[in-house]
């Protein structure tokens, strides 16, 4: 108990800390840190509608923090959330826009979110595949597979995923049968919010009540102690893998049949950055997740609003991310006893 | 088409490709000391991105490449220096910190680069080629000779310096004390502790050397081959360098020799954009990072090992 109390001061000391140096940096770049701030909030909290843009926002960065999570805790660094954002997203456009567009929403919508959750699943585990099968970091290949998924992604919406009057880079819209119904009718908010908040669900389990968790859990702790208590490392990376994926890419497909409808070049804002930073501020847990999620979304619906009326560019909110993190790390490293104790083995 | 024509197209690939090879290479054989001593930064990208975006504004406001250059080593220590201090020194994890450094580069450029408006579109002094007295007679005679004598030897300052530091540290690594030293710390930093070296400080130089080297790289983006700074340019060079050291197996000469390669990667995306019409721009454009993933998959028929403490933490007993 006592452990939980020191973790959450840490966390809130680590996040005034973050505000207080991200203030420092809107002085620096001569904005007014009081307009800044008064936008961010009226655009996070200040009406009913702002409540549910924060909440739509939480959808993708609690689904992307969740993959994430899972990963890291296998230490399997997945940074290439954002592509498998974008091709899940792609799958879910082509069966929903497209190849199944005729099929009753009860179908479709579930198969496009299977499908979405299928390709960022292929498209994680061509990196769990590279490293348990040939070595390749996965930090290096996610990333380059970040870049690949863009320009598949831009190729597709200049070619043969284009709209139909050809007059820009953009897919044709979804029908009604592959929008996930709204959750509080008038407002952004839609039913993703049930999935994500499920999926949490289903992590928390996989993690703490399943072999399969334990194994995982085992390999990122120390892969020797698991390879001798019998455990597969590399099926379980690989598996690890499809399931950080799965998840990202489910993102993909939720954000596009709940919010946008048309795919577009730079359809992602980030989210699978983002995520590192949500699973880590969440400390891996998926409740945790869940509240740096409500968090993050917060400041994105906040910074939306910053950067159309105080003029500030929403790359803040990167700012905002990266230091939290990076005093987060300080405040979890600084150990309060004296880091070096020096014990003579024996006097000469 | 002819034969000529192709070799106008092969002389300027090279051009192209020798050009966009430095900034790897300056990143690259920065990540090599750092790698060498034990620690994976990925927080190069960042590094690079912010050299970029300090050195033009320095460039700039100053009129002068040098001051430029100097601003963009700076800002690449100073992300060091908060990298190193957290990954080095409070041991936390070597990844972590750097895809944090990696978000923080991106949101400071961005956040800068829209409060400073007279930046965008705007030119600064840039680094001019340096061309050799001899050239000068030779360009005359538009032999090939000429014309692949001006690829190799008519590169700017950084250029020049890049290639230079691949001996430099070559030696510096396998000839030298301190070298010896800072791969003892990557390979072993126990015995090598045990034997007097102080290995968190030989990290934290390395570290910081990689970051110098990184910003450089930044340097040679906005202010060296090209002349501006645009949101996000680095555009992933650095985690293709991360690929250049591996590929390289951690030796500057097979550094240099893996990052002419990927130098020439980039350079197929503009002579393919400006001449085919067959393939889509995206696939020239995915490129680079296609070809990263498929020679880090056929590498292991030559594999050496990395450091053996690379990306570990290390904390006294």
């Amino acid at each position: 108990m006592a452990e939980t109390i020191t973790q959450a001061a840490r966390i809130l000391a680590a996040l005034a800390t973050a505000f207080g140096l991200t203030l420092l940096v809107i002085l620096l770049a001569h904005q007014d840190p009081q307009a800044a701030l008064s936008a961010l909030a009226s655009g996070a909290f200040g009406s009913p509608y702002a409540i549910a843009e924060t909440l739509t926002k939480t959808i993708p960065l609690l689904l992307t923090g969740l993959g994430v999570a899972i990963a890291f805790r296998a230490r399997l660094w997945n940074i290439g959330g954002e592509g498998q954002f974008l091709v899940g997203a792609l799958a879910a456009s082509a069966l929903g826009a497209y190849v199944l567009k005729s099929l009753p929403a009860f179908v479709l919508i579930p198969l496009m979110l299977l499908a979405g959750s299928a390709a960022g699943a292929l498209w994680a585990g061509l990196a769990g595949w590279m490293r348990t099968a040939r070595g390749v970091p996965e930090v290096i290949s996610t990333i380059m597979l970040n870049f690949i998924a863009a320009q598949l992604l831009s190729y597709l919406l200049h070619g043969p995923m284009q709209e139909r009057a050809h007059a820009q880079p953009a897919s044709e819209a979804l029908p009604l049968t592959a929008t996930l119904p709204s959750l509080w009718p008038g407002t952004t908010l839609h039913w993703g919010l049930l999935i994500a908040l499920g999926m949490a669900g289903v992590v928390a389990v996989f993690l703490f009540r399943t072999r399969a968790g334990f194994a995982l859990k085992l390999v990122g702790a120390n892969p020797e102690a698991a390879r001798a208590a019998g455990v597969d490392v590399a099926e379980t990376r690989l598996t690890t893998m499809l399931w950080s994926g799965g998840l990202c890419g489910l993102a993909g497909a939720v954000e596009l049949s709940g919010v946008v409808g048309t795919l577009y070049e730079n359809y992602s804002p980030g989210y699978g950055f983002a995520a590192v930073a949500v699973a880590l501020l969440g400390r891996l847990n998926p409740w945790g997740i869940f509240a740096s999620a409500l968090f993050f979304g917060a400041l994105n619906a906040g910074s939306g609003s910053m950067e159309r009326s105080a003029g500030i560019s929403a790359n803040l909110s990167y700012v905002l991310q990266a230091i939290t993190l990076l005093v987060l790390l300080a405040f979890q490293w600084i150990r309060w006893t004296p880091r070096r104790v020096i014990v003579p083995e024996s006097t000469p | 088409m002819h034969g000529a024509e192709w070799g106008v197209i092969f002389v300027g690939l090279l051009f192209t490709g020798v050009r966009l090879a430095v900034p790897l290479l300056l990143a690259a054989l920065g990540e090599t000391l750092a790698e060498k001593s034990g620690v994976i930064n990925v927080g190069i990208e960042g590094m690079i991105l912010g050299g970029a975006m300090a050195g033009f504004t320095a460039a700039y406001a100053t009129h002068n490449p040098w001051l430029g250059a100097g601003a963009a080593l700076l800002a690449g220590v100073a992300l060091a220096a908060i990298f190193s201090g957290l990954a080095v020194v409070l041991g936390a994890d070597q990844v972590v910190v750097g895809t944090a450094i990696n978000i923080l580069a991106l949101g400071l450029t961005g956040v800068f680069f829209r409060a400073l408006p007279q930046l965008s579109g705007a030119s600064a002094a840039a680094f001019p080629p340096l061309s050799l007295p001899f050239l000068h007679s030779a360009h005359a005679s538009h032999s090939l000779t000429a014309q692949l004598a001006s690829v190799f030897l008519e590169q700017n300052a950084l250029g020049w310096l890049a290639w230079v530091l691949v001996p430099l540290s070559w030696l510096y690594l396998h000839r030298t004390r301190g070298g010896l030293r800072l791969r003892a710390v990557g390979e072993y930093p126990e015995a090598a502790d045990g034997a007097g070296v102080r290995v968190e400080r030989v990290r934290i130089g390395a570290t910081l050397a990689g970051g110098a080297l990184a910003g450089l790289a930044g340097a040679y983006l906005s202010i060296g081959y090209t002349n501006g700074f645009v949101e996000n340019m680095s555009a992933g060079r650095g985690f293709v360098a991360l690929a250049v050291v591996i590929l390289g197996r951690w030796n500057p000469f097979g550094v240099a020799g893996a990052a002419f390669l990927f130098g020439l990667a980039f350079a197929l995306q503009y002579q393919f954009q400006a001449t085919s019409t067959r393939f889509p721009y995206q696939f020239f454009l995915a490129l680079p990072y296609v070809l990263t993933l498929l020679a880090l998959l056929v590498r292991s028929r030559f594999q050496s090992s990395p450091p053996a403490a690379l990306g570990e933490a290390y904390r006294r007993g």
